[in-house]
């Protein structure tokens, strides 16, 4: 097995980890429409049917829902599924057996049966696509007692974390951020180390300020504290990466410093896991803040056709904005 | 107006299976399995199945258990699935499956504990493979194509003896996608699944005649290319024929099968329904006269296998089995409350700790 350190895209580190697991563990299976021959519709199983077999690499007749379904049942029996959704778009006829079943599998039974499952699907605007391929509806998933929810916005967390979510015993809803699939490319050794779940990244250090963002919304927060750099405005970059289960305290350890924060997400801002983050950190920091919780995040609209994305989707201006409105909280007058 | 001419590209026959009548005389010789120990030993579960459900209902009437879907009327189909299908067979059921579920050695206190709202009702000690009872519809026959898949997996993997899994629903459920789904791809990757439908003539209020215009519920199979074959429900032998056959042929890898099950629910639908809302008492009497235990007792003594004294003492073993397990069931100690936590993920997220230690102080709180 190759522990190069061969730069690589996100999607190409899923497809890494992915091999590296079936290489690895005769429990794995992968399947989903389109997944075999075809590698995917985003190549994301490139090679894998012709490297590990029909038998453990499968293409499944078209629905969601039987996809859902008989990972449940798969995965009671000892095998580790990893099921693709195409689109997180097409993932709510699957919603009744990952909600009803995968995530209580372990509870209703008492320990008995477990599902440890992965649900993979692209998800997010921002690559011209059709009605219902752009969704960004994490927050329906996180608010699931039992599930984890993960996101990349990295090769190299891509690769650790997917690893991290097929040897989890629990099912996990990894939802890759498509419109960096093929935005970077990175060094990333095929060393089949993973990344903890249930940890934030602190991708930037900085003092003033704490921006929260993943997925795709990393790459315009990152963008954004450049930019305040040069202003000399030094913001902390957390990626939480596992949403739910949510580590809190990575963000409140930030807030010991900068006393001001911004979420940024592009899915619609009511019910979003902004308002989780800020509720919590209102809860547990309320006393650190010097400025109320912004959020940046999409509109509470239907995500437009792509002609409009751009609007939808919070960019580097919106993000400048909110920290600006953040950095420039003045309390007045006491209570 | 023109006609054009049309060929037959494909035509279908759906069989019918019965060995006992509505009299409980046969009609044909009987198969080999069905010795006078099988036919007594069944003969015993169906009685047990239903003392359970009566119990059950009445305590659910008295406070002691919660909502609780009774069996009454469909004993043979459980008592013959559980019966044929071997131990490492996996069952998926629903949630009307009270017969099925001794079979496959699931205790009364674990019946009665899942039922009084206890989740350790669903951690078999016996059946540590079996799908806990599905109450959504249908889908747990996706469960039990996935279980098949993983089953023929091992088989391939490591040349182990094929196994199957059985899934079984009411009529209703072959109104959902999940339905089709399941046979479909059963079909397409020819699982060693079958799917025994309870055709109880009622889906809650709602009638066969409205759930379906298709003649029979067998038919559903032919759609996705799986076998299919109708039998009499309440002929215990019958129904263990169609699912000895099907489990035979696809424990040789010849894939999936449909058995729809012809019966009636002669209760109501649980124990929170009144069915006099919506079906007639005609019906309901009528129903009776070929339910299937009465059936299997008047061949049994035709055949000289039974007899009053036999039914007197099954009758007092019976209730001293249901009185042991109802005291042993309400003698259990109670779960702890941190159970809702214990089992929600393998390990407890650290970002759930607080809520933990929350509910420790809440419980230890309330015993100060």
């Amino acid at each position: 097995m190759g522990e190069s350190a061969n730069s690589i895209t996100l999607v190409e580190a899923v497809t890494q980890a992915l091999a590296y697991e079936l290489a690895n563990d005769p429990q794995v299976v992968v399947f989903g429409q389109d997944i075999g021959a075809n590698g995917g519709v985003f190549r994301a199983t490139d090679g894998l049917q012709k490297r590990f077999g029909a038998e453990r690499v499968l293409d499944t007749p078209l629905a969601e829902n039987m996809i859902a379904g008989i990972a449940v049942g798969m995965a009671t029996q000892g095998l580790r599924p990893v099921a693709e959704f195409q689109f997180m778009g097409f993932i709510y006829p699957g919603l009744d057996h990952i909600l009803s079943h995968a995530a209580r599998m372990r509870n209703r039974t008492r320990g008995r049966l477990s599902c440890p499952i992965v649900y993979r699907a692209p998800y997010g605007g921002g690559i011209h696509a059709p009605e219902h391929h752009s969704e960004s509806t994490e927050a329906i998933f996180a608010h699931i007692p039992g599930l984890r929810v993960v996101v990349p916005s990295s090769p190299a967390r891509a690769y650790g974390l997917l690893l991290a979510a097929i040897r989890d015993p629990d099912p996990v809803l990894f939802l890759e951020p498509k419109r960096i699939y093929r935005a970077v490319r990175q060094p990333v050794a095929d060393d089949g180390e993973a990344l903890p779940l249930d940890r934030a990244f602190v991708l930037r250090e900085g003092g003033d300020l704490t921006l929260i963002a993943w997925g795709a919304s990393v790459k315009e927060t990152l963008a954004a504290a450049e930019q305040l750099s040069t202003e000399g405005i030094e913001a902390e970059v957390i990626d939480p990466a596992t949403l739910k289960p949510l580590d809190i305290h990575s963000i409140i350890d930030s807030l010991e410093k900068t006393r001001r924060c911004v979420v940024v997400h592009e899915a619609a801002r009511f019910g979003g896991l902004g308002a989780e983050i800020a509720a919590q950190i209102q809860e547990y920091a309320f006393d650190l803040l010097d400025a109320p919780v912004q959020r940046v995040t999409g509109y509470d609209t239907v995500m437009p056709y792509y002609q409009l994305e751009q609007v939808y989707l919070p960019g580097v201006e919106r993000i400048l904005a909110g920290a600006r409105a953040a950095l420039g909280y003045v309390r007045e007058g006491g209570r | 107006m023109h006609k054009p001419r049309l060929q037959l590209q494909a035509s279908f026959d759906i069989a019918w299976l019965q060995y006992l009548d509505k009299q409980g005389s046969a009609t044909q010789s009987l198969p080999e399995f069905a010795s006078p120990d099988w036919l007594t030993h069944s003969f015993r579960q169906m009685q047990l199945a239903r003392l359970v459900d009566d119990r059950a209902v009445k305590l659910q009437r008295t406070g002691r258990l919660g909502t609780y879907p009774s069996t009454l009327g469909q004993e043979a189909i459980g008592v013959a699935t559980g019966n044929a299908l071997m131990a490492e067979d996996v069952y998926c059921p629903y949630y009307r499956e009270t017969g099925a579920l001794l079979e496959r050695g699931v205790s009364i206190e674990e019946i009665l504990a899942n039922w009084g709202g206890d989740e350790r009702g669903q951690n078999y000690r016996h059946a540590p493979q079996d799908l806990p009872i599905c109450i959504p519809i249908a889908t747990q026959m996706l469960h039990a194509a996935g279980v098949a898949f993983a089953l023929k997996y091992r088989h391939q993997q490591h040349g182990t003896p094929l196994q199957v899994a059985v899934a079984s629903s009411g009529e209703g459920a072959t109104s959902k996608g999940d339905f089709y789904e399941a046979m479909n791809l059963a079909g397409v990757w020819k699982l060693p699944v079958v799917f025994v439908v309870n055709n109880n003539q009622w889906a809650i209020s709602v009638p066969r005649s409205a759930q379906t215009s298709t003649h029979t519920i067998a038919q559903k199979a032919i759609a996705a290319g799986i076998p299919a074959l109708q039998v009499d429900g309440n002929d215990v032998v019958a129904v263990a024929w169609a699912v000895r056959d099907a489990l035979r042929r696809a424990r040789s890898d010849e894939g999936p099968a449909l058995i729809e099950a012809i019966s009636y629910r002669l209760c109501d639908h649980t124990t929170a329904d009144d069915a006099s809302r919506y079906r007639s008492g005609e019906e309901l009497q009528q129903a009776w006269q070929w339910e299937p235990v009465a059936r299997l007792e008047t061949y049994l003594r035709g055949e000289g296998l039974w007899s009053d004294a036999k039914q007197q003492d099954l009758a007092r073993e019976l209730a001293q089995t249901m009185e042991a397990a109802l005291n042993s069931w309400e003698s259990r100690a109670p779960e702890p409350a941190t159970a809702i936590f214990d089992h929600l993920y393998a390990q407890l997220p650290e970002g759930l700790y607080e809520q933990y230690d929350q509910l420790r102080e809440e419980l230890q709180g309330a015993r100060e």
